[in-house]
């Protein structure tokens, strides 16, 4: 507390150079067990409750082409019991004690999580350890479950014409990254997924050494680790997985794709290569993302949405959390009544104009404030806290955390002219446009 | 990130479809003041010194119930307008000024009333306040901004339309409430929003927008002291003058059975059954969130989605919610499933209705949703911007300041014949509306 209020004198002293000294956020601290499982944990008192993360390094980057989708099912499979707690157990033990429980699977990494009151939290220690080793997977509920997600497919992606593009669009800028495939895997893989495809990967990945666990809120650091050591600390690491190796080739030329949907609209995406963090260009591309997109007082909306009036929507973003390296997209829907092709110009009439003229000092002072406010207005969450640390270990370690901020911190007008000139060329893009048909039936 | 972000935002959807009728957190835990100053404004602050940051959330009295129906959209107009340029700033200077902090404020028009937010870092609390205070008092209404915003909503009308849900959504809330201002969407039609003129909007910003009929919740690194100076500073000016009461369309009278089927080139049904429900006011409030979360509130626990989800494989969402307005909400149950099982989907799900309003719950069920409901609470309330929203719906919805102690004890004492009666009296397995949108040939529904 005393740290806090010397820590809020100093904030009314500095004003924009650098918002926030480091040591605002929470003591961080780390554990690893013999079996290699790492354990983060970070206290905070204000509110009688905690979270629990689970993070395994496994997600779509790590499938075999026809088999795409396995993280994602795996994920649903481990909500199926063990021989200890039944098939559903899980959930409903959660929502019994108050809590909610979910998971989510991405290109890198698979996270389980529960938020409860803090006295509570050593059941998501006993739950999360015995399903990390025990999952029975019954092969009838492989298939049921496969149908499930069938469904979540047609909903998020074969009904939704923009989701549809964007997954045309990852897929030919990556022809031999497994970044080509989506998360939820291509329909025809999703059915030919069996028991024991699945079976293996839980093996191989969700291994104490393959894992973190990054437990925050109203917790005593040494009550839980000695909890999380007592429960996690025997279960075996295994070898056997494979590192992924694959690197996409450079871009030699614009790539185009074209989909025809029932839609109301029609929607442009722009996909440039770019590196991840930590990258040396990744800190200026952030800011060029804010800079482009980051409120009504962006370059995107105040020239595409608010003057010119040919979108509806427009947004840049910057993709750098990610295992390798992924895409800096743009995404804008036309007004009613606008030529798709209008707005595919004023879009690279933006990009040339921030790769020509530096922009303001004030504008990357701007895009600077919304990065460091977000992160701080993000300690208002214990989930949120535990969230950004878990994703920085995935793509390295939490620590990178701070780096990334100082990064930020540095970036000149200059580096983000440089930047976007480097990677949002012709050469290096993959253009999709969502061309709406109309109800043929 | 982008998918991988989608499950996630639907998880907290599903929770939020029953966190609505769940208003109920332990007040005393908040140490809360609330006050009504000289000008009539209604003032509730916690203070929250662990961050150097400040929630702030006002409710306006304003919404839907208060706008004539051929002028359907005024209220949702009036909203989007606030931020687009006042007496003295332009619009890109709003923006401007507030993103440059790093902070952020938002307006929007629902149902029952009008929300107005302001997000800030401690050390920029005076910029902020000042803005916050300034779209609320003093938005100019420009004619220019007025028609760029005009069809930019009519656009987003548009492109709504691409998703099934919006499509059922809305043809559901027309079935059940007619005429009623809940019956259509809060941003009007293409034609209302087209009758609206810059007059309305002033009219119906001076009418409603003042202080005896707006309530300010701030939560976060304030004291009082600080409060008082920044209101008195930047909302002194502000002046409580007489209100009117509109005449809102009454609701429809009896229910009779409607089907709606919207025929779509999708391969998934959207299904929602429903009719109208209870209002935030009705004493069975309580039975029926216990009832509610046993048919389909209550995530993976709920019978609906044990049935359709689990042992079906049949869909990856099926849920149910009753929305408690001021006044009569709806209660709906709503699925994805493949066009080719719509008819048993739609089967079961009346099927457990029906369950549920004939026999009593088990001993099992009732325990487990009542623990969920009273141990829940707390961590619905684990950020400052959820407990500023909290404060002012509590307030808006006249629940006390009390309301948090007296809420384990009102959830505790539903009973299962309780669950029972609740059902039989707000569920209805025949006079129901369904609406599909579906690839209709291949959904050949039955009913």
């Amino acid at each position: 507390m005393l740290l806090l209020t010397t820590m809020k004198k100093i904030l009314s002293i500095i004003f924009f150079i650098i918002l926030i000294p480091v040591s605002l956020y929470a003591e961080v601290k780390e554990y690893t067990l013999k079996n290699g499982l790492k354990v983060i944990v970070v206290e905070d008192h204000k509110a009688p409750l905690a979270t629990f993360q689970i993070w395994y390094r496994v997600g779509s980057r790590n499938e075999l082409a026809g088999k795409s989708g396995m993280s994602h099912l795996l994920e649903h499979m481990m909500f199926k019991g063990t021989p200890k707690y039944g098939s559903k157990a899980f959930s409903k033990i959660v929502q019994k004690n108050g809590g909610i429980d979910n998971a989510f699977t991405t290109k890198d990494y698979t996270m389980y999580y529960q938020s409860l009151a803090s006295d509570r939290i050593n059941l998501s220690i006993e739950l999360e350890a015995d399903r990390m080793n025990n999952l029975i997977m019954d092969p009838k509920e492989v298939i049921a479950e496969r149908s499930v997600v069938m469904e979540e497919r047609r909903m998020r992606y074969e009904d939704d014409p923009q989701t549809s593009l964007y997954e045309e669009v990852v897929a030919t800028a990556f022809k031999s990254h497994p970044y080509h495939w989506p998360v939820i895997g291509w329909m025809s893989d999703l059915s030919s997924i069996e028991r024991d495809d699945l079976y293996s990967h839980y093996r191989a990945y969700y291994s104490p050494d393959n894992a973190v666990i990054v437990v925050s809120g109203d917790i005593a650091a040494d009550e839980i680790i000695k909890k999380i050591k007592a429960l996690f600390e025997n279960i075996p690491p295994v070898s056997g997985r494979k590192n992924v190796l694959s690197k996409e080739a450079e871009q030699q030329g614009e790539k185009r794709v074209a989909l025809k949907k029932e839609a109301e609209l029609p929607y442009i995406i722009a996909a440039y290569h770019t590196p991840s963090f930590p990258s040396e260009d990744s800190y200026a591309l952030e800011v060029l993302g804010m800079i482009l997109s980051g409120g009504k007082s962006s370059r995107l909306y105040k020239s595409l949405v608010y003057e010119k009036k040919l979108a509806l929507y427009a947004y840049a973003d910057y993709n750098g959390f990610n295992k390798d390296p992924y895409l800096f997209l743009f995404g804008a829907t036309s007004s009613p009544g606008r030529d798709v092709k209008d707005l595919e110009n004023a879009l690279y009439g933006e990009i040339d104009r921030i790769k020509n003229e530096l922009p303001l000092e004030k504008e990357v002072q701007k895009a600077k404030n919304q990065i460091e406010a977000s992160f701080i207005m993000g300690l208002d969450s214990i989930y949120f806290q535990a969230e950004i640390l878990g994703m920085f270990e995935m793509i390295g370690d939490w620590k990178m955390k701070e780096q990334y901020l100082e990064g930020i911190r540095k970036v000149m007008p200059d580096d983000v002219s440089r930047v976007a000139k480097k990677y949002l060329n012709e050469e290096n893009r993959t253009i999709g446009i969502l061309i709406p048909m109309k109800n043929s039936k | 990130m982008k998918n991988s972000k989608f499950r996630k935002i639907l998880f907290f959807l599903l929770i939020f479809n029953f966190a609505f009728l769940i208003l109920h957190f332990p007040l005393y835990a908040l140490d809360v003041q609330k006050r009504v100053l000289n000008n009539g404004l209604t003032v509730l602050h916690s203070e929250k010194h662990n961050i150097p940051i400040i929630m702030v959330t006002m409710i306006v009295k304003a919404s839907p119930l208060n706008e004539p129906q051929e002028k359907a959209g005024l209220s949702n107009l009036v909203a989007e307008l606030l931020d687009e340029g006042t007496k003295t700033k332009k619009s890109s200077d709003i923006s401007e000024e507030i993103e440059f902090i790093g902070a952020s404020i938002g307006a929007s028009a629902g149902s029952d009333y009008t929300t107005i937010t302001l997000s800030v870092l401690k050390k920029d609390v005076q910029k902020g306040f000042e803005l916050f205070s300034d779209i609320i008092q003093n938005p100019a209404f420009l004619q220019e901004e007025l028609e760029r915003k005009r069809e930019l909503i009519k656009g987003s009308l548009k492109h709504r339309e691409e998703e099934p849900s919006f499509l059922a959504g809305r043809a559901f809330h027309k079935e059940v409430f007619g005429e009623h201002p809940y019956g259509r969407l809060v941003e009007g039609t293409p034609e209302t929003i087209s009758s609206i003129t810059r007059e309305d909007l002033v009219e119906f910003h001076s009418r409603y927008f003042i202080p005896n009929n707006a309530i300010l919740s701030v939560v976060g690194d304030l004291t009082g002291a600080e409060l008082d100076l920044l209101i008195k500073r930047y909302m002194g000016d502000w002046k409580s003058t007489g209100m009117t009461e509109k005449q809102i369309n009454p609701m429809p009278g009896e229910k009779t059975r409607k089907v709606v089927k919207i025929d779509k080139d999708v391969t998934q049904a959207t299904i929602i059954i429903g009719h109208m429900g209870i209002s935030r006011d009705n004493p069975d409030y309580y039975a029926v969130s216990v009832m509610n979360y046993i048919l389909g509130g209550g995530g993976f626990s709920s019978r609906l989605m044990q049935k359709i989800r689990d042992d079906m494989g049949l869909a990856y969402d099926v849920h149910s919610f009753f929305t408690p307005n001021k006044e009569k909400g709806v209660f709906q149950a709503g699925v994805q499933t493949k066009n080719e099982s719509a008819n048993t989907v739609i089967e079961e799900i009346l099927k457990q209705i029906e369950r549920i309003r004939k026999e009593e719950v088990s001993d099992e069920e009732i325990s487990s949703a009542k623990s969920y409901l009273t141990g829940s609470f707390p961590r619905r309330l684990d950020t400052n911007r959820k407990i500023a929203d909290f404060l002012a719906s509590v307030e808006f919805y006249n629940l006390g300041l009390d309301y948090a102690e007296k809420y384990p004890l009102y959830i505790n004492s539903v009973t299962k014949a309780d669950v029972l009666r609740v059902a039989r009296k707000y569920l209805d397995p025949e006079n129901f509306v369904l609406i599909s949108v579906a690839n209709q040939k291949k959904a050949e529904l039955r009913y």
